[in-house]
């Protein structure tokens, strides 16, 4: 029993000087596998070169796809136990849980002293602010409008040129379907992807600019584009596989590689999944931009911010300004398959895919994802996506118009 | 002397009593008192300020056709779950039991599956009845009738948004899924209360010239009753808050086919922020699991006092 307690002593006090270090560094992420995991542990020795006595302790939280952490983080911030730096996706998922309740500390400090404010698009430093202060610092982006087609049924039914609206799109889903295949694939089990296919035919449908004032509440929901929107997803379900509710992403994804799919509309992280199962971009593969959204890209970012009474408030800044150099952001994102958030990188790290989106990000209007946390407050987004999820299955454009109009009142957005 | 026992058993008792008290009843006080209020997102909960809302939380849950969706499933799979178990388990009970050849590897391979939890079971089902693009690409239980010529019995099953009534038939698959992890657990509860009755009964039974059949349901069942109602309480409560299962195997699906209480709670808690209505739903399911434990409570308590 004696030695049981001794024991237990030594473990609480080496743990307490461990959590006592004066100079260490707690990165809170869920990057806890595939190439995610070994982009952070890239930064984090990369870190290390320029500031060796600063000791990193990775708080990662693994599972759900990022829900297990976010919980953990919101019980920690309202315990009043910050991390000095966490993840966080781009735009609301920030700014509504923990910039306007007052948690977060404004950074706009580190980007004038370093004077790169001109080297991010606007568009997305405008997504990470909250009147007129940046909080967090974009570290990778992903774009969720794109459709991956399979290269090998594109030839069968005679697809030379990529189709930039809804009617030639909808014209090869038929003929995919007239020979065998599925249209269009879709693993809607998790509810969430459904909201991504229709976020993207929102945008289409709106145009970047209109799609954007929604969230600043400058246009009215009460919009005929949304409701063409719920017809436009109603014609491409016909496309669809009938067991959709029984996959997820990955299976509606491989559906596509397995040559059963013509294609499948995904963020690029798709591409980062077809390349792990074998698949060469541009080769089996091809991609081409949601039809009508050809001017817009649909941003789903992590950022890193600042909060209020971080324990090692120094060495977060350190962190943070690490993350802004075009070094730091080229090691993160060729492993994990996504693109930097700087519009000055190495173009040559990165695959053709990957180039083709960073010029597009560079040059098209950035708009924000619903559904990946940025445009709209969670309590918005999680409704939406059941109000989708009903949608999916009874396919009615009046019912679920009126239901959109409905959540858009309940959170504060303009439906005159 | 006696004095120095009453210490001695208060102080050993008084642990688990006051740790009881904060993270069983305290717990559920507060998420009453969180039910009551405004705290529906994360900046309001943040404030702190505590505003009573009386049971808008509540109206506006049972207005909701999500959480409708979610009773009457809740009904359904308790009323189908519970009468499935607990005719399988007799019925496996009653096979074990008659002592044939081989029975006690049976006995152990019907009771394998309440080792295993929920989510694995959850996850082997939605493959065995993963339906695959019907009708050219099925998968799983669909490819079998397939291949065996029985495609008219080839079926959506958990991705099926037919119903009879109120009564999703998406929920079958969850069902078997659910009676095939427990049955065997009712199966061993069965088999300990027919080992316990006394043979002489029996015997008694069989010389008055009752036949088999009689026999099970005149005398065996009757004494079989407090197994059978301790089964009922053990499986209805699981039943009634069942979440890790149906989360693994279907999640929501389509239309809510397949929601149940507990994954709305989930979700509106931990995804969207509206802790009040998570706690409204958590304080229903208490009220449901209630219905069926107090009556049982009182029951035994008064029995044991005679």
């Amino acid at each position: 029993m004696k030695r049981v307690i001794i024991v237990l002593a030594v473990l609480f006090a080496a743990f307490s000087v461990f959590a006592a270090s004066e100079n260490a560094l707690e990165i809170f992420s869920w990057w806890t596998g595939g190439g995610e995991e070994e982009g952070l542990l890239a930064l984090f020795d990369l870190f290390h070169t320029y500031y060796p006595d600063i000791e990193i302790i990775n708080a990662a939280v693994a599972g759900g796809a990022g829900t297990n952490a976010k919980a953990v983080l919101k019980t920690r911030m309202l315990g009043g136990n910050p991390p000095d730096s966490f993840q966080v996706h781009a735009g609301m998922e920030l700014t509504d849980t923990y910039v306007i309740p007052g948690l977060m500390e404004p950074i706009t400090f580190i980007y004038k002293e370093l004077g790169i404010l001109d080297k991010f698009p606007k568009d997305l430093l405008d997504i990470v602010s909250y009147k007129g202060e940046i909080y967090s610092v974009p570290v990778n982006v992903h774009r969720a409008n794109v459709v991956f087609y399979n290269k090998k049924i594109a030839e069968e039914i005679g697809m030379k040129k990529e189709p930039t609206t809804w009617a030639e799109f909808l014209m090869y889903l038929d003929k995919a379907q007239q020979k065998g295949y599925i249209g269009l694939s879709l693993g809607d089990k998790n509810k969430w992807t459904s909201l991504h296919l229709f976020e993207s035919i929102m945008l289409a449908e709106l145009g970047p600019e209109k799609y954007n004032k929604l969230w600043k509440g400058e246009t009215s929901f009460n919009d005929p584009a949304i409701k063409h929107a719920l017809s436009v997803m109603k014609d491409l379900l016909k496309y669809v596989n009938s067991d959709h509710s029984a996959l997820t992403w990955q299976d509606a994804t491989r559906l596509v590689f397995e040559g059963k799919a013509f294609c499948n509309v995904m963020g690029d992280w798709a591409e980062g999944y077809l390349k792990t199962l074998g698949w060469r971009p541009g080769v089996e593969f091809g991609w081409f931009a949601v039809p009508g959204t050809q001017n817009a890209f649909m941003l789903v970012s992590d950022t890193f911010g600042l909060p209020k009474n971080a324990p090692h408030r120094e060495n977060a800044i350190k962190w943070l300004k690490f993350l802004t150099t075009v070094e730091a952001q080229d090691t993160f994102n060729p492993i994990k398959g996504s693109i930097p958030a700087r519009i000055d990188a190495d173009k040559s790290k990165y695959d053709v895919y990957l180039q083709w989106s960073m010029n597009d990000f560079s040059t098209k209007s950035i708009c924000p994802s619903i559904i990946h946390g940025s445009a709209a407050p969670e309590a918005f987004s999680t409704a939406l996506m059941d109000a989708i999820n009903k949608f999916v299955t009874e396919q009615d454009v009046n019912k679920a118009f009126k239901e959109i109009l409905w959540i858009a009142e309940d959170n504060g957005y303009v439906t005159d | 002397m006696r004095k120095k026992n009453l210490v001695i058993g208060i102080s050993v008792v008084a642990p688990s009593i006051i740790a009881i008290a904060i993270f069983v009843y305290g717990f559920i006080t507060w998420t009453l008192r969180v039910s009551f209020s405004n705290w529906n997102s994360f900046s309001a909960l943040l404030r702190g300020e505590y505003k009573f809302v009386g049971l808008r939380n509540y109206i506006r849950l049972f207005q909701d056709t999500r959480f409708q969706t979610d009773l009457w499933n809740t009904l359904f799979f308790t009323l189908f779950f519970l009468f499935g178990t607990i005719a399988l388990g007799i019925i496996m009970a009653i096979l074990v039991d008659k002592g044939l050849k081989g029975s006690r590897l049976f006995q152990n391979l019907f009771l394998f599956p309440m080792a295993i939890s929920f989510v694995v079971t959850g996850t082997v089902w939605s493959w065995i009845f993963a339906p695959g693009n019907l009708p050219n690409n099925p998968q799983g239980l669909n490819l079998l009738f397939q291949k065996l010529g029985l495609d008219n019995l080839m079926w959506g099953w958990y991705t099926s948004t037919d119903s009879l009534g109120h009564f999703n038939l998406a929920l079958i698959p969850v069902i078997i899924a659910a009676v095939w992890q427990l049955s065997g657990y009712t199966m061993a509860m069965y088999l300990a209360g027919l080992r316990g009755i006394p043979n002489d009964i029996i015997e008694a039974a069989k010389v008055d010239g009752a036949s088999e059949w009689k026999i099970f349901w005149r005398v065996k069942m009757p004494l079989l009753t407090p197994i059978t109602l301790s089964a009922l309480i053990i499986l209805g409560h699981i039943s009634l808050k069942i979440f890790d299962l149906v989360f693994a195997m279907t999640g929501s699906g389509p239309n809510f086919v397949t929601d149940v209480p507990a994954i709305y709670m989930f979700e509106l808690t931990f995804r969207s922020n509206r802790y009040a209505m998570g706690s409204a739903i958590a304080i229903i399911m208490l009220l449901f699991v209630a219905i069926v434990i107090v009556p049982y409570l009182f029951s035994s308590m008064r029995g044991e006092k005679r």
